[in-house]
């Protein structure tokens, strides 16, 4: 038994805000605390070469003094002396800080919906259950090399503020994600889910050989715009940048950010959401500040609808928060951890089907901006690029550069088809994951090939 | 501390291991970020725990407790021990570890001035000064961070090892960025992550950020209305010190990483461009090109006294004359590739695996000079102050955006240019390179967020560099 297993988070969050109580009765305070255990079993060259797992026990303090605020973290068992010093420090800082005149209050107390996306099995998944999944997708891949990782996580979170706000909730969630390699390609194989029990290691196995024969012997594309069939970890990665550099309240306060609200800034089949509500997403339903977390609809039929907030940003638009601050944000702003892109009507075959000439993309590597305010985005393609001629995958081609304004293609009339398979795949922050289709779009621009 | 690791590896030598080691570490950080005038954040974390690595045949096993007490300690060992019994059933080829002799010892990084000392409101005013005076030279958004680390740390190894050692890193960077009508533009100073080394607050004083706030403001500025670069096949790039750092971190540093060669990040991060047969005979870069990996450099970001597995830090000859001749390495690594450990292995915290991460990779020095390489440059561009990076999955194509651009016409800088852009294959790029800067322009670049594995770890690592010119170069790529 370990020491977090003694006392639950929410009421070692109690503990904690009686504490600042007795202190500073005038100090605001908001708390959370997470508990639980995080496991990651990693394979290559087909063997397993890390398997790791932890005990997580975190405690975030936020106080404040007549709007001057401090932050502090503590990993370490919550007891004692760890607390008093916790305490103690965050109110010091506290009082010798400058006043933030933007400090938008505690969250008030408010109903959170009932959303529990957890799996007993799961947050306490022996390594044994991970490995069997690791083998069986190194023996479903046809004999190729593989690698990849099997990972399950378990967390309950318990939040509480002094203005009153206390929440609690728990999550679970697995993956696995791996690769099947020729020597001259790569393919890749992958499952996500609230249970570990819905991940079929020996399907994704073998989804990954199939590809990395398929994408066996590449030969050279030229450069140039090409209609692809983005699947869905490429297209994740599109979303993610639209929403750090677009759908941020932040960005659209400072005049960083493509978003003009109530325009029709994408093509009609576009609806995106933040949404933890979705029944195949993962995540606790409130944020790193309490506020709870509701679907957010930042584009409906291509109109562009919302953006999100903390309560920071929420305060200077005279919006509200919805629910999408991130710990460790920073600067930032409001991050997203529910992707949720709306399925179409079409199989990936059928989108393939409808490509007169264009490249099929596995995945995008190393995507960094270029230019926030257009989301120019360079990067490369991985795990298999293919080019499609009359509605056929022809031929794979070797991995390509791309330099492309990731808004501009989804621009009204540039998105030709959307998948009805949603994946989930791990999102960059916190919690999150994203839910998302392949897509067919009617532009993308390779500035090179990917050995020059 | 040593004590509660001695317990974890016996509790995992008692479970089965046949090789354990064990970290009790204590750490403290504080982070402060102002933004336009006014500290928006100030956090602090304190943490305590022990992370216990065991080995089972030729399978590894790691568990980590946020908790120091013997009882924990033993758990870990326990728990790290039963995680890679499990492990043995899709096992890798035998494994012997690469010798490294016991090692019995402390080690404490050099610091003048002890962060934690320095008054918050003294650190606070120097933040929101310098964001208020870009604000009044420009600047739509003035950022200004501050951040310093403390970490205390103990390991025990299976095999007699038992060291200590406190290592205090501190920094700072300021960014100001302008917004257009269609487009924002950024100066940061010293460079786009700011300065870090494992010294004291008294780097942060040396960086003088008041003296440099109201340039960057207005550089920032300029920039909206600067011609961007042009898109040329061909022409002289010239580079600063701090992108010389960001294209020596991506493209020698991660792929001179032997978890990589090896095959280890595949999935992940990548391989490598490299194949170790080709070690020690492979030409890398021109004969300008001499690369280290030296942890013992006093001040760098990445330096220590002794790495996570307890190998003493010592420098590693990587690029000789433009040679390929080493790689960055840990026992395991070392141990299939047939080479001494190489001391490279660290891990983010008592919570993460130690693995394969760059120490100081760094550019020696020439007898060159960054106003020379102009003066003697017909037709090129100078760049600096990175902005942006990638890179492909064998750390071969690359393709890396600055801050700001010159154009170089007759020896001289002529106009300023936005949007920089160059792009290359590492050995043709690092090939072209015929001039280097001396000594006296030597800077220890810190770089304080190197990600890499799964679980995400977080690397600080240093680099070395010196300006320094390129033949050949195509520039100016866009969307």
């Amino acid at each position: 038994m370990s020491a977090v297993d003694v006392v639950s988070p929410s009421a070692i969050a109690e503990q904690i805000l009686e504490l600042v109580r007795s202190k500073d009765p005038n100090a605001a305070a908001e708390v959370t605390v997470r508990t639980g255990t995080a496991a990651l079993t990693r394979f290559a060259n087909s063997f397993i070469h890390q398997n790791v797992a932890e005990e997580i026990c975190s405690v975030l303090l936020r106080v404040a003094r007549d709007g001057r605020v401090a932050i502090a973290a503590l990993d370490a068992p919550p007891a004692g002396d760890a607390l008093e010093r916790l305490v103690d420090g965050t109110l010091e800082a506290a009082r010798v800080r400058p006043v933030d005149p933007d400090w938008p209050g505690l969250a008030a107390p408010a109903p959170v919906r009932h959303v529990e996306h957890w799996d007993d099995a799961t947050g306490d998944a022996p390594p044994a259950e991970r490995v069997s999944r690791v083998r069986a997708f190194v023996d479903a891949a046809g004999g190729l090399e593989t690698a990849g990782y099997c990972s399950t996580e378990g967390a309950t979170v318990a939040f509480a503020n002094s203005a009153g706000q206390h929440l609690a909730g728990r999550t679970t969630r697995a993956f696995l994600q791996g690769i099947a390699r020729t020597g001259s390609s790569d393919g890749s194989g992958r499952a996500g889910a609230v249970a570990l029990s819905a991940i079929d290691g020996g399907a994704a196995g073998k989804v990954a050989g199939r590809k990395a024969q398929d994408a066996a012997d590449p030969t050279d594309l030229e450069p140039g715009r090409y209609e692809v069939v983005l699947e869905p970890d490429a297209v994740a990665d599109l979303l993610d940048f639209l929403f750090v550099y677009g759908f941020n309240g932040r960005a659209v306060e400072e005049n960083r950010s493509f978003v003009r609200l109530g325009e029709a800034q994408f093509d009609r089949s576009i609806s995106l959401r933040e949404d933890v509500t979705d029944p195949d997403q993962v995540g606790v339903p409130f944020d790193a500040e309490g506020t709870p977390k509701r679907r957010i609809d930042v584009v409906r039929g291509g109109v562009t609808s919302a953006v999100l907030h903390d309560r920071r940003t929420a305060a200077k638009a005279g919006a509200e928060s919805t629910g999408n601050a991130v710990a460790g944000a920073g600067g930032w702003g409001a991050l997203p951890e529910n992707v949720v892109l709306e399925a179409g009507d079409r199989s990936l075959d059928e989108l393939i089907a409808a490509v007169p000439r264009g490249l099929l993309v596995t995945a995008f590597h190393y995507t960094r901006i270029l230019d926030p305010r257009t989301t120019v985005v360079t990067g490369l393609t991985r795990n298999g690029v293919w080019l499609i001629e009359d509605g056929r995958v022809v031929r794979p081609v070797k991995n390509l550069r791309f330099t492309q304004a990731y808004v501009e293609a989804l621009a009204p009339g540039a998105v030709l088809g959307v998948g009805r398979e949603r994946v989930l795949l791990p999102g960059d922050f916190a919690d999150g994951a994203s839910l998302v289709p392949p897509l067919r779009l009617a532009s993308w621009n390779f500035t090179g090939g990917a050995r020059g | 501390m040593d004590d509660l690791a001695s317990a974890a590896v016996e509790a995992a030598l008692n479970a089965g291991a046949r090789y354990a080691d064990a970290r009790a570490m204590e750490s403290r950080s504080e982070s402060i970020a102002a933004r336009n005038g006014v500290v928006e954040s100030l956090d602090r974390t304190e943490r305590t725990g022990i992370g216990v690595r065991a080995l089972i045949g030729s399978s590894w096993g790691f568990f980590a407790v946020p908790d120091a007490s013997p009882a924990a300690a033993r758990r870990a060992g326990e728990r790290a021990a039963e995680i890679a019994r499990a492990s043995t059933a899709v096992a890798g080829p035998p494994l012997e570890l690469a010798p490294v002799p016991p090692q019995r010892g402390s080690w404490k990084s050099h610091c003048e001035e002890d962060p934690w000392d320095v008054p918050m409101d003294e650190k606070a005013a120097l933040l929101e000064g310098v964001t208020r005076t870009m604000q009044e030279h420009g600047a739509d958004i003035a950022e200004a961070s501050s951040r310093a680390w403390d970490t205390r740390k103990w390991l025990v190894t299976s095999e007699g090892t038992h060291v200590d050692q406190r290592i205090v890193e501190c920094g700072a960077a300021m960014s100001a960025t302008a917004v257009g009508e269609r487009e924002t533009q950024r100066r940061s100073y010293p460079g786009i992550r700011g300065q870090y080394g494992t010294r004291g607050w008294e780097l942060v004083r040396e960086l003088d950020l008041p003296a440099n706030a109201a340039r960057i403001a207005e550089e920032a500025r300029q920039l909206l209305s600067a011609d961007p670069c042009p898109a040329l096949d061909a022409t002289t790039l010239i580079l600063g010190s701090e992108q010389m750092a960001l294209q020596i971190h991506e493209s020698v540093g991660h792929a001179v990483e032997l978890d990589r060669i090896l095959g280890w990040e595949a999935a992940y991060a990548g391989t490598s461009w490299l194949d170790l047969a080709q070690m020690g005979s492979l030409r890398f870069g021109s004969e300008l090109m001499n690369i280290t990996a030296d942890a013992t450099l006093p001040g760098a970001l990445g330096s220590f006294g002794y790495d996570d597995e307890g190998t003493p830090a010592h420098p590693v000859d990587i690029v000789r004359d433009g040679v390929w001749v080493g790689v960055l390495s840990g026992r395991d690594s070392a141990a299939l590739a047939g080479i001494p450990a190489g001391g490279a292995v660290r891990g983010d915290g008592f919570n993460r695996i130690p693995m394969v991460r760059m120490t100081n990779v760094g550019l020696l020095p020439g007898d060159g000079s960054l106003d020379e390489m102009i003066e003697t440059t017909d037709d090129g561009i100078l760049m600096d102050t990175n902005r942006s990076w990638s890179i492909d999955d064998k750390r071969l194509n690359f393709q890396f955006g600055c801050e700001l651009g010159w154009e170089i016409k007759g020896g001289r800088r002529t106009r300023l240019l936005k949007n920089p852009t160059y792009t290359g294959i590492s050995p043709r790029f690092w090939g072209s390179m015929d001039m280097i800067g001396n000594r006296a322009e030597w800077t220890f670049w810190g770089t304080p967020n190197c990600g890499k594995g799964q679980p995400g770890q977080v690397g600080h690592t240093g680099h070395p560099a010196v300006p320094a010119r390129f033949q050949g170069i195509r520039v100016g790529v866009r969307g």
